[in-house]
């Protein structure tokens, strides 16, 4: 087992490696000069050669990632143009609020998934299963910033019930567990949770259908054991499978927030990526896309190493 | 023993020429429902797209002032209008044109680099391979609408490089399919056989490889459309794909959203296309994945 998690963290060096490469290429793949955004129109020549050696941009390619690995791995993101605090901070706020609400939706979408598809790969083939597979289809194929948008014309715009925007009363920037944050969360969620929901349901369906036909259920009916029995023998049979794909979900979650995020100006990484899109803030682009990205690998590793850890049938060494 | 061979009458070989492969998917394809209500729903939404300059009633890009924001069903406007007065089934319909070629090209791009890719490291094996899917796992680290986005932000917003971000989210998957579907190939008897006779490599993968891996590699392209569409128009949303005052369904859903409290109706519409879009692609694409499955 401890052998097998350290060839795991071997084998996620070269992927982080390669994902540092693309998130320093990705400046450089800005067309122009990387300085072009920032610099005013009318700066000479000199001034922009002054400036091309202050940032590092006069150094070979291999040089300048050299310099900037060195920084990243010490938690030196740069600054960002725009605001000219640390990446790092700005990052690290906005990503706890992307967590908050990435964690919110994927428990809903979990909740929802595993019913949806405990009753469809127990009923299979009956009107119950197809509207549970009805709505895990649907729940992959709805563009997520029209269902906020949707949303948010029913609950806010028509029935005024919940806030449309924002993380709490009065443009509040951080999120707290209280009563008036939490019914900013509300509609965010649930239309993120839309998307693991779908796909923990056909993951949960297709688990549950597989389990059910295989011989040791059989054999704990004949020996008596009631259904409420056998679906606890389902249900530790599918959680590591279904456990896994859920920490997957939250993963692609917290990294595709960005079109809900802004649909609902949720003040998360998604939004601060768009930010710095817009102002053409490579370092805080960079920064935010390069935070996200590792989160999703050590995410990745986390869930490997948990399932192995879960599931005695898993052998890796 | 002879008098009952003698009495045999041997009946002629049925006539009709065996449907082969494909034409028994095509059969199965066609008694499915869903799947052909869905690509009714496709051919639909293209055609209408294709016909565009010829059926829409009015002019997609002049609007009128006056006329800003009108309901559905307003005399002169069957779907609205919006928030510069134009008309929105006019809109609708120009729009599928480059909402579809959008989510589409990508995928068509990436099959053919993406296939290409798949096929040669499976085929090849070795080093080659190790280092093309080790890179091909980096891409991985990223979720998709993230490296979407991070790519067209930094390449900067335009329809040619919302389609090479699209594209370069999409070869990895495609190759990593098709990579493990030739390495399951290439290891049969008569991939071997092949190689023992003496054919080269080239006729191997032509012959061999091709006609038994593009078929799963199709089926999977075909299941990336709808997450394309979505993302295309998604990154028109942001404003970083199709730019005004151009009929695309992301960026008329992303002008309209000032609009959510006045006509919600009118607002919802041009996301209520990306999603049929969407989804019929996804159906019909489960439709053919079981179509193709064949189980004795």
């Amino acid at each position: 087992m401890l052998l097998y998690i350290l060839k795991r963290i071997l084998y996620v060096a070269p992927v982080a490696l390669g994902v540092s490469v693309v998130c320093f290429m990705l400046v450089h793949l800005a067309p122009g000069d990387p300085l072009t955004a920032i610099m005013p129109v009318d700066a000479t020549a000199e001034q922009q050669a002054e400036m091309r050696i202050v940032y590092g941009f006069d150094k070979p390619l291999p040089v300048q990632f050299g310099l900037w690995i060195g920084k990243v791995v010490t938690g030196d993101l740069g600054k960002s143009i725009a605001t000219g605090r640390p990446v790092l901070d700005e990052v690290a706020r906005a990503v706890k609020n992307s967590l908050i609400l990435a964690c919110a939706a994927t428990l809903i979408g979990f909740a929802l998934g595993s019913f949806f598809g405990f009753v469809a790969g127990y009923f299979r083939n009956s009107p119950l299963d197809r509207l549970a597979s009805a709505i895990s289809v649907l729940g992959v194929s709805v563009p997520h910033y029209w269902l906020g948008m949707v949303m948010v014309i029913i609950f806010s715009a028509q029935l005024n019930w919940l806030p449309p925007t924002g993380a709490g009363p009065g443009g509040s920037a951080d999120w707290r567990p209280d009563l008036e944050h939490l019914r900013y969360i509300i509609l965010p969620a649930i239309t993120m949770s839309v998307i693991p929901m779908g796909i923990i349901a056909r993951t949960v369906r297709a688990l549950v259908a597989d389990i059910l036909s295989q011989e040791f259920v059989q054999a704990l009916r004949a020996k008596g054991l009631g259904e409420w029995g056998v679906f606890k023998h389902v249900v530790t049979n599918a959680a590591p499978t279904a456990l896994a794909v859920m920490g997957l979900q939250l993963g692609y979650l917290l990294g595709g927030s960005i079109l809900i995020e802004t649909v609902f100006a949720w003040p998360g990484a998604g939004f601060l990526l768009n930010a710095a899109i817009f102002q053409r803030d490579l370092p805080l682009l960079q920064g935010t896309i390069l935070v996200l990205a590792m989160f999703f690998v050590s995410l990745n590793l986390i869930v490997d190493v948990a399932q192995t850890a879960l599931d005695p049938r898993i052998q890796r060494a | 023993m002879d008098a009952i061979a003698d009495s045999v009458v041997l009946e002629p070989a049925p006539t009709k020429p065996s449907r082969g492969y494909w034409g028994s998917v095509l059969q199965r394809l066609r008694r499915d429902p869903v799947a052909m209500v869905a690509l009714g729903v496709i051919l639909l939404i293209v055609l209408a797209a294709v016909f565009a300059p010829w059926i829409a009633p009015a002019d997609p890009i002049k609007g009128s002032m006056i006329r800003r924001l009108k309901p559905v069903g307003f005399p002169g406007y069957p779907l609205g209008s919006d928030e510069l007065g134009r008309d929105m089934l006019s809109r609708l319909l120009w729009g599928g044109r480059l909402s579809l070629f959008l989510g589409i090209t990508p995928v068509i791009l990436a099959f053919g680099i993406g296939s290409a890719i798949g096929i040669v490291a499976g085929y090849l094996g070795g080093w080659i391979n190790t280092v093309t899917m080790r890179t091909i796992d980096v891409f991985f680290a990223f979720p998709s609408v993230l490296l979407a986005i991070a790519l067209s932000g930094a390449l900067g917003a335009g329809i040619l490089n919302s389609i090479v971000s699209l594209t370069v989210v999409f070869v990895p998957q495609i190759a990593r399919v098709a990579e493990s579907v030739t390495t399951q190939i290439r290891t049969r008897d008569y991939v071997e056989a092949a190689r023992i006779s003496g054919a080269s490599g080239f006729t191997i993968v032509r012959v061999h490889v091709l006609g038994n891996v593009l078929g799963p590699i199709f089926v999977y392209a075909t299941s990336l459309i709808s997450v394309s569409m979505i993302l295309a128009s998604g990154l028109s949303f942001l404003g970083l794909g199709v730019r005004p005052p151009e009929p695309e369904w992301g960026l008329m859903l992303n002008t309209l959203r000032t609009a959510i409290y006045n006509q919600p109706l009118v607002a919802a519409l041009p996301g209520a296309m990306i999603f049929l879009t969407s989804i019929s692609f996804n159906l019909f694409s489960d439709g053919l994945r079981s179509a193709m499955e064949v189980r004795q």
